[in-house]
């Protein structure tokens, strides 16, 4: 069954339209993260969903329920808000008891509701206290116990690791999933991080400008990103982009760089003297012996030691930055001229004119097999 | 802050009194001259020392007026209880009305809002004698001159955008998503009106009912012409104490004193939230 369907959501302010006929579906106990820039109108969607802002066009039904036109407070909908919200008058247990309230459930009950999920969430030592005397933390935790505590069907987390420093935020990137799983209930995640999306996500929904542009699980979106944009954002070091014509070779089609045949393997004549951009990921790019077939020349600019990787900046005879990406430890050059391989297995084909993925059938599907 | 030296200290502390005196040296004068006879107030040079009595408060409070022609009474204390009155249910109703206006205002953006919101800001902007004419004709048609109901329903021009416009920039200032929050915990809009907008923009509302007192508590010429004696407050009653025998200075000042003391008690109350109040209201664009 599916917990959350959207039917051609449209929402305009003003003469901006923010939410351009939108249509989604959330199965039942299925985590969604939704992924986009700022400004993508990913929290007017959360909101809609929530009640708080109404659709101009389209529906929204909820357990299978037209909900489009009922208030908020009778959807019974979770959601945690990337500033908190928290009550500023009332202490962290009368925030968190909030969405027990008015359910009218005795006192014990409220008080021992709060209590289960404040342990929970670590945040049982600063139950008497106001919001303002809370840390950022402690202001996210107990934003997120308001969100649980009445065990909503859905649950909807306008990106509630924004505001809280890197350190929280990792842990609870390892926490969150634990947490979500044992409430069983359906998710939608909001975020600008790719890594919590793939963290975080069954499948993962990415939008830009109001509309959905690619629905699928993390590897399909990290392996075959539907659009330039879309492999832009998912990736750190960020995947390495040049333009390209592809010329017809003796063994199938080719791209020329740096004055290297890099071979496309898979693709068919029709894609030759098209403007095309390649993708290449840093990790699918190692250095090698100048002697390897194919290898492609470069001077190395600046090394950048990570914790877990080690990011080289290359750049080709004619100035083009490619970075190249390794695990820690593992030896590399560190100055002066060096040279290139590329997995063309792992290489990603886009045309230059509208951004979107060229994929040749036959990888298409074999790809797609790996993922499952 | 950062240490003075004691040059810089002891300016400060001059530039200092010299404002208090200033502004302060009326208020003690006519507390002084509260004290006094007619005959030592009009003393030429005027001084400091006398021998204080209390015949002014005392005639104020028996309500009669002993002067050079003989005794008159006056209503001074029934205007007093009628100030009382008029400026405590005025604010009560203004606060009643414009506190959810305010909020309709600032939360819901409706066809014609801002028109109808300015349209009652600018009943402030108006002279009060543009509208005396007129409303005292439709007043005496309307049978409500000389009534405390008319009288109050006059002063909501005074009190009623004050409180309307100071409170909508409070409820502004509330973060919506913390209304929406409480909404999606499953309360309803008046719930949520009444549980988080109410507490919240509880400082603004008080300063705003503050204000509202003492503009409704200093008016005059509405009472003026539209309450008759029993009716009148303070400000119009006062004018009894020109009499045919001469200006009674000293009762006007008892008079005076007796008036500005409840405005004042408040005041020094709450001057924290009605300076923070304004200010906040001036800070929110």
């Amino acid at each position: 069954m599916t917990t959350l369907q959207l039917k051609n959501i449209v929402k305009r302010y003003k003469s901006q339209t923010v939410l351009d006929d939108l249509s989604l579906d959330v199965a039942d106990g299925e985590r969604l993260v939704l992924f986009g820039p700022s400004g993508a109108g990913k929290t007017v969607l959360l909101r809609l969903v929530a009640g708080v802002i109404d659709p101009d066009e389209g529906r929204v039904l909820i357990g299978g329920e037209d909900m489009t036109e009922v208030d908020a407070e009778h959807r019974g909908v979770g959601m945690a808000f990337q500033n908190f919200a928290l009550f500023p008058h009332m202490n962290a247990f009368d925030n968190i008891a909030s969405a027990l309230t008015a359910r009218r459930s005795s006192k014990e009950a409220i008080a021992a509701g709060v209590g289960k999920v404040a342990k929970l969430l670590k945040i049982d030592h600063v139950l008497s206290h106001h919001p303002k005397a809370l840390s950022n933390g402690q202001k996210q935790r107990t934003a997120l116990a308001r969100a649980l505590v009445g065990s909503p069907p859905l649950l909807l987390l306008d990106d509630p690791l924004r505001n809280v420093d890197a350190k929280l935020r990792f842990e609870m990137r390892l926490e969150l999933p634990r947490l979500l799983a044992a409430q069983g209930a359906t998710v939608i995640y909001v975020t600008q991080d790719y890594k919590e999306a793939m963290a975080l996500g069954d499948r993962i929904a990415v939008m830009f400008e109001g509309r959905l542009r690619q629905i699928g699980t993390p590897a399909d979106i990290y392996n075959t990103p539907a659009e330039i944009e879309i492999a832009r954002l998912f990736g750190d070091p960020t995947i390495n982009l040049l333009d390209v014509v592809p010329q017809r070779g003796p063994d199938g089609v080719f791209v020329e760089v740096s004055g290297v045949r890099l071979r496309l393997p898979g693709f068919g004549a029709e894609i030759v003297g098209k403007s095309c951009v390649l993708g290449i990921r840093p990790e699918s790019i190692a250095f090698t012996e100048a002697s390897t077939p194919g290898a492609i020349p470069v001077k190395v600019e600046a090394e950048t030691p990570l914790n877990e990787k080690t990011v080289t900046l290359t750049l080709t005879a004619r100035g083009r930055e490619i970075l190249v990406s390794r695990p820690a430890g593992t030896p590399g050059p560190v100055a002066g001229p060096a040279h290139l391989s590329v997995n063309n297995r792992a290489t990603l084909l886009f045309d230059k004119e509208s951004g979107r993925l060229m994929r040749p059938s036959e990888i298409a599907s074999k790809r797609n097999g790996e993922a499952a | 802050m950062e240490a003075m030296s004691p040059l810089e200290r002891v300016l400060r502390g001059i530039a200092l009194t010299l404002v208090v005196v200033f502004f302060m040296f009326p208020i003690v004068w006519i507390l002084l001259m509260s004290f006094q006879t007619n005959e030592t107030i009009l003393r030429i040079p005027p001084s400091v020392v006398f021998t204080p009595t209390l015949d002014n408060y005392a005639a104020l409070i028996t309500g009669k007026l002993q002067t050079a022609a003989g005794t008159l009474d006056i209503a001074f204390m029934r205007n007093l209880g009628n100030s009382v009155f008029l400026s405590v249910v005025s604010v009560a109703v203004a606060l009643l009305l414009g506190v959810p206006a305010a909020y309709a205002f600032a939360r819901h953006k409706f066809k014609g809002s801002e028109d109808i919101a300015f349209t009652l800001l600018s009943f402030r902007f108006a002279p009060p004698l543009l509208v005396l004419l007129p409303l005292t004709q439709y007043f005496q048609w309307l049978g409500l001159s000389n009534t405390y109901f008319g009288l109050i329903w006059v002063y909501q021009l005074i009190c009623l955008p004050l409180i309307l416009w100071i409170v909508r920039g409070y409820f502004e200032d509330i973060s919506a998503d913390v209304e929406y929050a409480y909404r999606i915990a499953g309360h309803s809009w008046f719930a949520t009106f009444r549980k988080i907008a109410l507490p919240l923009a509880g400082p603004g509302i008080a300063a705003a009912g503050l204000l509202a007192f003492i503009f409704a508590w200093n008016n005059f010429v509405f009472a003026l012409v539209l309450a008759s004696a029993d009716k009148q407050p303070v400000t119009v009653g006062a004018l009894a104490f020109v009499t045919a025998s001469g200006i009674q200075y000293g009762q006007i000042a008892a008079a005076i004193v007796l008036s500005i003391t409840p405005t004042l008690a408040l005041a020094l109350y709450a001057q924290r939230y009605l300076v923070e109040g304004l200010s906040l209201g001036a800070v929110k664009g």
